[in-house]
């Protein structure tokens, strides 16, 4: 081991289900805690407080669902198929269920993107549904998280399912990039990034402020949600295991 | 490549293989070409035969046919080499996976992407497709159903171990092929309303090139992962 020193020891802990599943039972509180917060003063204040736009007047203020759901699906495709690609090459097992927990989540944050976009595209475009670049491979993004649950279900033994979902979830990868830059690209309905690294918003900082309290109340939620499945999932693969029985004696007594 | 000239020994030889067996099994090379027609013939019927709506839908009905066509034939990509044992040899051998993968995919292709494009031109008279969009459908196939079958051998090899792998390919596959289904009408509709489609074109080929590197990588892990268990 002593070539490997550059891989830090947490990393190899988190290879460990039952250490993995203590560290996620001392997380848990402190996100779930932090998306309430972030979730219910990020709404309160994109409702009620923030000015309402010139044009659009209060039917804007769904971009406080909107965005953070968008991008938030995209991350934890992103994060699916990372996991993925860590079980493929250190054959951790813990990332395969990191990477098999993803995908219904971020299939119903996909919905939502999408279902909100819905909402807010018949006011301002006059229609539910545009076959436009971004919204299509919004609906690709979708299909992909299907394709990915379908293949992990299909396969009967754990370790081949985790690993040919991990080969699909990296060819899906590329669906990223173009959802990204599908409005710079295409002529479209789908106005521009919100957020960018680089500029600053368009909009004033009453109105973005929330936004961003909300996209970082959606990742809290989508940790929650995550470390919630992926205890589950520890539990019920670790099952024949001393360190689940004793829990199991535990929390039954 | 060290062994440049096995390499392209290996890689003929599992071509002609491949080749000769399909032309062994006349239904399988015929199949997918009589779904083709028939899937393109069912428009008419289901949706209207006016010679003017025709005319526009032309080129996505050809495309969407081409697709599920491609489709169909793909469950069939390493299943017999997978049941015989010859997958499992074949992942043995010394030999670069990545060309055996390649070889497969090319004669698969030559099955299905080649001979569909070859029969396009029956079906856009079929569908009142003008004259001038018919070199832009035939090229835009040519470009772009190679891809289809690359991209499709990847759900292939993922799924080749499974029972019910027919619908399940569709499944993980058809996401995959919308932008090379939106590339390809839009080259043939540029080119019936005389726009250049030098573009479309160049994006296709973009696109096919990108398969031609990354997808045997994808392949051949999928059948690594599918043999193993």
């Amino acid at each position: 081991m002593a070539d490997k020193k550059w891989v830090p020891r947490w990393f190899y802990q988190l290879a460990s289900p039952r250490w993995c599943y203590d560290i996620t039972g001392k997380l848990l509180p402190l996100f779930a805690w932090a998306a309430l917060l972030l979730l219910l003063g990020g709404t309160a204040w994109a409702l009620a407080f923030a000015p309402a736009d010139y044009q659009q007047g209060n039917s804007f203020r769904i971009i406080y669902i909107h965005v953070p759901s968008a991008i938030l699906a995209q991350s934890c495709y992103m994060l699916m198929a990372i996991a993925g690609a860590v079980g493929l090459i250190w054959k951790m097992k813990v990332a395969d269920m990191v990477a098999r927990c993803c995908a219904p989540i971020g299939a119903s944050i996909a919905v939502l993107a999408l279902a909100t976009g819905a909402i807010w595209g018949k006011p301002t475009w006059g229609a539910w549904w545009v076959w436009d670049a971004r919204l299509t491979s919004m609906l690709i993004l979708l299909f992909l998280y299907f394709g990915v649950m379908a293949l992990n279900s299909a396969i009967e033994n754990q370790t081949t399912a985790a690993q040919s979902t991990a080969v699909l979830a990296l060819v899906g990868l590329v669906n990223i990039p173009i959802i990204k830059y599908s409005v710079d690209w295409w002529n479209t309905l789908h106005q521009p990034a919100t957020f960018t690294l680089t500029e600053k918003p368009a909009m004033p900082v009453e109105m973005w402020m929330p936004l961003l309290i909300m996209v970082l109340g959606f990742y809290c939620f989508f940790a929650v949600a995550m470390m919630l499945r992926l205890r589950n999932e520890i539990v019920t693969r670790e099952r024949r295991s001393g360190w689940v029985k004793e829990l199991v004696q535990a929390q039954s007594r | 490549m060290t062994n440049g000239g096995a390499g392209e020994m290996f890689f003929w030889g599992v071509l002609k293989r491949d080749l000769l067996l399909s032309f062994r099994r006349k239904s399988d090379l015929v199949n997918p070409l009589i779904f083709f027609l028939m899937v393109a013939s069912l428009f008419p019927l289901g949706v209207s035969p006016e010679p003017t709506f025709l005319e526009e839908v032309a080129p996505g009905v050809i495309w969407v046919a081409a697709l599920l066509a491609t489709l169909l034939s793909l469950d069939g990509l390493f299943r017999s080499d997978f049941e015989d044992g010859t997958l499992e040899q074949t992942l043995l051998s010394p030999q670069p996976l990545f060309l055996v993968v390649l070889a497969k995919v090319f004669a698969h292709w030559m099955m299905t992407g080649l001979a569909l494009t070859l029969l396009s031109p029956l079906l856009a008279v079929m569908l009142f497709l003008p004259v001038e969009g018919m070199w832009g459908l035939m090229a835009s196939l040519l470009l772009g159903t190679p891809t289809l079958s690359l991209i499709g051998a990847i759900g292939a090899a993922l799924t080749v171990g499974l029972r019910k792998g027919g619908v399940l390919i569709s499944l993980l596959v058809l996401p995959l092929y919308i932008p090379v289904l939106i590339f390809g009408t839009g080259a043939a509709q540029a080119a019936i309303t005389g726009l250049p489609l030098s573009g479309y074109l160049a994006l296709l080929g973009a696109i096919l090139v990108l398969g031609l590197v990354l997808a045997p990588f994808a392949i051949a892990a999928a059948l690594r992962i599918s043999a193993s268990s």
